[in-house]
């Protein structure tokens, strides 16, 4: 299963890309409405980019009003991302979306460009979690001292999945005056060099827990993909790769195919969890 | 919403600015001041370019290579092949009486082509020094200042006026020309409305110019 990274997609200025996916995760919604921060926003680095965009989203009395009937009208499941600045936020969207006709809500417990709610992890999903029946994805940062606590304390919670992983800090600075490119300062690093860090936040999270996981960083061919299933991802969304390549949805699901054919599975999620089940590490080689 | 792998077919200098022609592929060229994403070798994200021109075989970008993209892009060689995406975003309304084109630098890519579409207006455009001002050769019946004269002392009145360049330059040609048309830039990572990187301040809001303008009817 394909889906895009929630803030790299917006479904309607680009309905062929979002009915590419097997599901569409909306921006993050937030109670009010926001504006965003000042620009600029984004910046390429060598190996990513960084943006702080800031939740710029319409709040979510006009996005059930006005935004989401429209989504709905493109027949790709919806995922709806909420976010917020205490877990009564959470709880508030969360009860406001339970009757609406989304597959799942995805809690953004980690935008690295607001104020992080990181700790409250637990506090979050269970007071989303006593309010709707939905299915519930944790989003969580792989910026924490133990990304497994953390999982483990969403499931503890009732998330049923996890999304991993948001995007970690990053700073880049112009080549000529060596200010900071974006008006914040400091944003959110995405693209390939979130790969290896993603893969690894996925595996632990999939040890700690053994709940369904979103994989998301840095994905840009099936082959990344294919690597985020077998850390113990069941679907992997793709983010920064869509600016470059609006057609990375069916690219990435061909490749998808077939590197798992030539690896010898018969379907991609034959290869599910794969890295945890290989034969036992290979004994240090003695040189001496 | 296109994307295609075109072949550069002849690189260009004109002046410090580079003109890269591409073989057009399937890919429509747009009304003038519509955008490109442009994907330079090497880089992750795409960059914007407006189109300079357009023929039955050929669409041609001009850019100025003043960061690891542009400067990728105008290392390209004939040969190469370069991922391109569009047309994107807004462009000038066409439907002008009077035309005067006003560009200032490389905000004079995009009016070869509209001075193309609109019969070879006059034009006004501006530039830092005599050197960048040969690409004012691109632009037909311009007339042609160099700092410290600036374009807003050479506009004559009475027109309809298209623009493209720094903002400040914008700024002031909104303020001589109310109704003018302005083209402006931003960051963008996609170009299609995804990244929201490119907001900027229109009537009081932070809104995306990828999907309002890049073309614009009032300051932004």
């Amino acid at each position: 299963m394909i889906l895009n990274a929630s803030g790299c997609l917006d479904a309607l200025t680009a309905p062929e890309v979002a009915q590419s996916l097997d599901a569409f995760v909306t921006k993050t919604v937030t109670p009010l409405p926001r504006e965003g921060n000042q620009p600029v926003r984004i910046a390429e680095t060598d190996l990513g980019m960084v943006n702080s965009i800031g939740l710029a989203n319409p709040g979510i009395d006009r996005f059930l009003a006005d935004t989401l009937p429209r989504l709905i009208d493109l027949g790709v499941p919806v995922w709806v991302s909420v976010g917020g600045f205490a877990a009564r936020d959470y709880a508030e969207l969360c009860a406001r979306l339970d009757d609406q006709p989304v597959a799942a809500l995805e809690l953004n417990v980690s935008c690295p460009n607001v104020s992080s709610p990181e700790e409250e992890v637990e506090e979050i999903v269970a007071a989303a979690r006593g309010v709707t029946k939905k299915t519930l994805y944790a989003k969580l940062s792989p910026a924490v001292p133990d990304v497994g606590a953390a999982a483990a304390a969403a499931a503890r919670a009732g998330a049923d999945g996890l999304t991993l992983v948001n995007t970690i800090r990053g700073l880049a600075l112009d080549e000529r005056t060596l200010e900071p490119k974006l008006g914040p300062g400091v944003g959110g690093l995405s693209g390939p060099a979130l790969r290896p860090i993603a893969l690894a936040a996925v595996f632990t999270a999939y040890r700690a827990t053994g709940l369904p996981i979103v994989g998301v960083g840095g994905v840009e061919t099936g082959a990344h993909g294919l690597e985020l299933i077998a850390a113990g991802a069941f679907a992997f969304a793709l983010g920064t790769v869509l600016f470059a390549d609006p057609e990375a949805p069916l690219r990435v699901r061909e490749e998808l195919e077939r590197e798992a054919s030539a690896r010898g599975f018969a379907t991609p999620l034959a290869a599910y969890a794969a890295a945890h089940g290989g034969p036992p590490p290979t004994p240090l080689r003695r040189v001496a | 919403m296109r994307r295609e792998l075109l072949d550069v077919v002849r690189v260009e200098d004109v002046g410090p600015y580079r003109l890269l022609r591409l073989k057009r592929g399937r890919l429509e060229s747009g009304i003038p001041g519509q955008f490109f994403m442009l994907a330079p070798p090497g880089r992750l994200l795409p960059r914007p370019m407006s189109l300079s021109l357009a023929t039955r075989t050929e669409l041609g970008f001009l850019i100025d290579p003043v960061g690891p993209g542009t400067r990728a892009l105008t290392a390209v060689v004939r040969g190469e092949r370069l991922n391109v995406l569009g047309p994107l975003g807004n462009g000038f309304r066409l439907d002008v009486e009077r035309p005067l084109l006003v560009g200032g630098g490389i905000g004079l890519a995009p009016l070869p082509y509209l001075s193309e579409r609109l019969g070879r207006p006059p034009a006004v455009l501006g530039f830092r020094s005599e050197a960048h001002a040969e690409a004012a050769a691109l632009v037909p019946n311009a007339e042609v200042v160099v700092e410290p004269r600036l374009v807003t002392e050479a506009m004559p009145a009475g027109h309809d006026v298209l623009a493209c360049g720094p903002e400040a330059m914008l700024r002031a040609v909104a303020a001589l020309a109310p109704g003018a048309q302005l083209a402006w830039e931003a960051p963008m990572a996609c170009g299609y409305g995804g990244c929201y990187g490119c907001a900027v301040e229109i009537g009081g809001k932070l809104k995306r110019l990828c999907v309002e303008g890049p073309v614009l009817e009032r300051a932004a």
